[in-house]
């Protein structure tokens, strides 16, 4: 039974495009598209270095999204632990020859590309998961033996991103891996104990912050603590998107990134940016197309046959959310600020790849939905 | 195989199941950020907007531009005139240093001023206009402006700067500009609300008490600026409102020829019309050039015009503090009169001093006077006679009729903040002041205007004129404001006069109090009477006229033949040193130059001209110039005649004026 799903399903090419998630697509397109004209207005209604290098990025992206598709789940089952130790080699790669900028080492220089691994490690961490706890019986997720193997393989990343050091990915990686261990079935208790030991490590981490992350964390609780410094981004963030009213104050027309008071707007502020200028309106239609694209991962996952396929998904629509929630309740100065990038609108090649390597790894879950895997 | 699926429906409804709890969370915190955006965009969106704007809108303000001052026949006496500057706005500049020693090479910058532009460059913000040089020579502007196309961020530009085209003969009536000091701005509001860098402000004089209508209004200019301050557009421009001009009452000739009288002496000269109150010519010598203050004066100049024994930089006339000396006798004649103490026929003999309470009292003159009357005596300024005179009134009574004429008073308040009030010392007076009960001798030292008793040349001038417009409280005013109908207040003095005159007739026998209550009640109009009998008036008046006419009387040098210019007056020497024994035993008298500077007497002169129907009055104070027939007395016998011929213009004028009405 398991062999005959194997192989007596085989579709043709015609029927593999489709069965292609149409409203995915839409969506992620739109969103992209929208990201096109958000750049543009980040470098003042030109078709400037930022605008260029996105609308090229986002173009070759979207392409390899659509043809990463056609890869069996199967194969992506397979090669799974083999993708998480290539990212993960980087990583070290990175520690050691990476290129730095602004105090961090995070980029491998790739000549067309300089790659950031911490951020195919979001989806590496995931497939990865899916493929352990795919394999692992419900009655024995709550075992003692099968809580090594993901703690490890948890661990070493978020060790090696920390260091780099990048709290913001960090923090991503860990909730994007702790999202599939939920998935699994981990007693919710075990979460509840973890989180009270946070509590009680917190001043412990917090020591060994860096003075620059303990300002971000002291000043997201009082802006006005220091109104040029740490606290400047969340306050002039919180001027845009406020002064941006119902309908905004137009395409091309945010004073607040216009004249520059906007920090960081092509990446971690490019909502603000959009919110300045589409209001409170425009906010809401962005809400929902990134709810709609949830929305349809949640159900690709739920058509899904294999385990793997449905821990890949939601464990990817929960780390997609979790990157949204935490960029949008950042600038909206609900979070401190940590880096953390809005999926597709911002800019930045590596977190565009592998969000779009995410895609295609959903695509391919919604294409090949009723294969089964051993 | 069995087992194996349902083992797959309990880890499928798993993964469901907590698919379903996460999605759940996830519309929870969805709907969180929506409900913050809402909270943002649409509840709180005012206030946002509001700090937008606050964020991305600079307003840089346009200096104000300042009123200007005319002389009562309109000539402009402190005008707005086109000033060449170079400003320089240093976040615009690539390299300051090198701009610096260019700039230092086409426009004469010395050092000191270099290192001045560092200073202030310190203390400003990269964006805000750094005045290099207030004041270019048509010579360095064209130069500049030549070498332009090198001299990246440097601007020449047009402004405007306060200049006084009489230099220094208005330098104490109207004061002079400075830049606004941190104590200006604080003190202020009007200048904190006007103020740009480099506002020039008034200092002292007229300039600083009409400060507020003088100073306009200050434009604005919007833009908006990016995230560094660098201006991206031009949002609006406001012009500013030039603030209010002002004529003043001041003749500028008379001004400026009374000025010159005083070059090389140390005093001052007020005159005064004795109807309006109008100041028509106020010097303080030495003086200084107002100019020099308005582009900031380099400190050797400061130097000299601050060190000067001579004080330059003091109004005399409203803060000069003098002993009036024999100019006083007028008003304790007057006082004596009025208060019945004596009959002007009252005759005492001078015999050069006199002893009493045991001291000895002089005379100025050594070998007396001989028999005097209350006229004689002021005619001859016999100091004896009024020892006399103030024994038998008392200091209280003189006290109050030298008060009621203007005596301790600020005659100019409104417009001079720096006026002092003279002293008129009373027995209250030495209780509260010095703390100590009243000496008679300090009665009689106050007669002639010698001991306690200080005026300034202003309250003189105040004094002389309540006399001779027949006794009646006057205003004076140095900005022409009100217009005052010099007939309707002649009118009104003399139909004062009548009714008194009439009712002393019908009530012969009535007190003189009862008289003067019955005065204050039927007085409807701002009319105020300062005496109690007019014919004592008179006689003062006519006493006064005896000191220039008559043969003896001690100015009697400074006379006029012409009858037209005829004046009555009344000199004062008033004694900076007290005369030593030995000194009065010294049988020679000491020429003038003989005597230290410092020791020599003050010379005092008051007048009033002409002496029928009299219109001015005049008082000159020469520090240190001996006697006041000597040095104060020609000169106003000088101004007299200058205002008298240009009385028939004023008029003119005035009457113009009043037709316009």
């Amino acid at each position: 039974m398991v062999l005959n799903t194997q192989f007596s399903e085989e579709k043709t090419f015609l029927e593999k495009v489709k069965s292609f998630d149409f409203v995915l697509l839409i969506t992620v397109f739109l969103i992209g598209v929208i990201s096109c004209f958000a750049m543009y207005s980040t470098d003042g209604g030109e078709f400037k270095y930022h605008t260029n290098s996105h609308i090229l990025k986002f173009s070759i992206f979207f392409v390899m999204f659509m043809i990463f598709s056609f890869i069996r789940i199967r194969t992506w089952y397979t090669l799974a632990y083999t993708f998480y130790l290539i990212i993960l080699l980087m990583l070290v790669y990175v520690m050691f020859f990476g290129i730095s900028a602004q105090g961090s080492q995070r980029w491998v220089n790739l000549y067309f590309l300089n790659l950031q691994p911490s951020e195919l490690m979001k989806i590496a961490i995931i497939v990865c998961f899916a493929r352990f706890y795919h394999r692992v019986q419900s009655e024995d997720v709550n075992k003692l033996r099968n809580f090594f193997e993901p703690i490890i393989l948890l661990v070493l990343p978020i060790y090696l991103v920390i260091s780099q050091p990048d709290l913001g990915t960090s923090i991503l990686i860990a909730c994007s891996g702790l999202a599939v261990i939920w998935l699994a079935g981990i007693k919710a208790r075990y979460f509840i104990y973890s989180f009270l030991t946070l509590l009680v490590c917190a001043p412990f981490v917090i020591s060994i912050l860096k003075p620059y992350q303990k300002n971000r964390i002291l000043s997201f609780f009082d802006p006005e603590r220091d109104p040029l410094g740490a606290g400047y981004q969340i306050i002039q963030s919180k001027i845009a998107v406020g002064s941006g009213g119902l309908y905004g104050k137009g395409y091309l027309k945010g004073t607040q990134s216009y004249l520059d008071y906007l920090p960081e707007k092509h990446t971690d502020f490019i909502f603000t940016l959009f919110s300045e200028e589409f209001g409170f309106l425009g906010s809401l239609i962005l809400l929902i197309l990134y709810f709609v694209m949830l929305l349809r991962i949640l159900i690709i996952g739920y058509g899904s046959k294999s385990y793997f396929a449905k821990f890949y998904c939601f464990g990817f629509a929960s780390a997609v959310f979790l990157y949204i929630a935490v960029n949008m309740s950042m600038v909206l100065g609900l979070l401190p600020i940590v880096g953390s990038p809005l999926p597709i609108m911002s800019y930045g090649g590596s977190a565009l790849l592998s969000t779009m390597i995410g895609f295609s790894i959903v695509m391919s879950c919604r294409i090949y939905n009723k294969e089964m895997i051993a | 195989m069995f087992q194996r699926s349902r083992q797959n429906i309990n880890k499928n409804k798993l993964i469901t199941r907590r698919m379903f709890i996460l999605s759940s969370a996830k519309i929870i915190v969805f709907m969180g950020i929506v409900g913050r955006l809402f909270s943002l965009q649409i509840s709180e969106n005012k206030k946002y907007s509001f700090l937008s704007d606050k964020n991305r809108l600079k307003e840089w303000k346009l200096p104000p531009k300042r009123g200007i001052f005319e002389d009562y026949f309109g000539n402009k006496i402190a005008d707005n005139n086109q000033v060449f500057q170079l400003h320089v706005i240093p976040e615009e500049v690539a390299d300051f240093n090198t701009l610096m020693v260019r700039l230092k090479n086409i426009i004469n910058l010395q050092n000191r001023q270099i290192n001045k532009i560092y200073k202030k460059k310190e203390k400003q913000f990269p964006w805000e206009t750094l005045i290099i040089s207030e004041n270019l020579s048509w010579e360095e502007f064209s130069k500049l402006n030549l070498f332009l196309h090198e001299l990246q961020g440097a601007k020449p530009v047009f402004s405007v700067a306060r200049i006084y085209p009489q230099a220094e003969n208005f330098s104490h009536v109207l004061g002079y500009v400075g830049e606004a000091s941190v104590n200006d701005i604080k003190n202020y509001s009007f200048i904190k609300e006007n103020h740009v860098p480099g506002l020039r402000v008034g200092k002292t004089g007229l300039e600083k008490s009409l400060e507020k209508e003088l100073i306009g209004s200050s434009g604005s200019q919007r833009y908006e600026v990016n995230v560094y301050g660098k201006k991206i557009n031009q949002i609006d421009r406001k012009e500013g409102i030039q603030g209010k001009s002002f004529r003043i009452t001041v003749d500028q000739e008379i001004q400026s020829y009374a000025q010159k009288s005083l070059i090389g002496r140390s005093g001052s000269v007020c005159l005064m019309d004795i109807y309006t109150g109008d100041v028509i010519a106020m010097c303080s010598s030495p003086t200084f050039n107002p100019n020099l203050f308005v582009h900031g004066i380099n400190s050797k100049e400061w130097n000299k015009i601050n060190n000067d024994p001579l004080k330059p930089l003091m109004n005399k006339s409203v803060s000069g503090l003098y002993s009036p000396g024999s100019t006083i006798k007028p008003i304790v004649a007057l006082s004596a009169l009025e208060n019945n103490i004596v009959s002007p026929d009252l005759i005492h003999k001078c015999e050069g001093k006199v002893e009493l309470y045991d001291h000895t009292y002089h005379c100025w003159k050594k070998k007396g006077h001989g028999f005097m009357n209350l006229r004689d005596a002021i005619k001859q300024s016999c100091d004896v006679y009024f020892y006399e005179l103030a024994r038998k009134l008392g200091v209280d009574r003189l006290s109050e009729t030298a008060k009621k004429f203007g005596l301790n008073s600020k005659v100019l308040e409104n417009y001079f903040f720096e006026e002092k009030s003279g002293v008129v010392p009373s027995t209250k007076w030495k209780i509260k002041n010095l703390g100590k009960g009243w000496v008679i001798g300090e009665t009689l030292l106050t007669g002639i205007g010698q001991g306690y008793i200080q005026c300034t040349p202003i309250e003189l001038c105040l004094m002389t004129a309540q006399l001779a417009n027949g006794g009646f409280k006057i205003k004076p005013r140095i900005t022409l404001g009100e217009n005052l109908v010099y007939e309707d207040i002649k009118f009104e003095f003399e139909s004062e006069l009548k009714k008194y005159n009439q009712n002393l007739k019908e009530n012969n026998e009535a007190s003189l109090q009862d008289q003067k209550n019955f005065l204050q009640i039927n007085n409807k109009n701002s009319v105020e009477p300062l005496f109690r009998n007019p014919e004592n008036i008179k006689f003062v008046k006519e006493a006064m006229y005896s000191v220039i006419n008559e043969p003896m009387g001690t100015a009697y040098k400074s006379r006029f033949n012409n009858k037209k210019y005829q004046y009555a007056g009344k000199t004062g020497t008033s004694q900076v040193k007290r005369i030593t024994k030995e000194e009065r035993e010294r049988e020679e008298k000491r020429e003038l130059s003989e005597i230290p500077y410092k020791e020599r007497d003050h010379s005092v002169f008051i007048a009033f001209a002409p002496y029928i129907s009299p219109r001015y009055s005049i008082s000159v104070l020469i520090e240190h110039g001996g006697s006041g027939s000597s040095a104060a007395a020609p000169i106003a016998k000088k101004i007299i005649k200058l205002v008298l011929d240009r009385h028939e213009m004023r008029e003119k004028i005035r009457k113009e004026e009043q037709a316009k009405v």
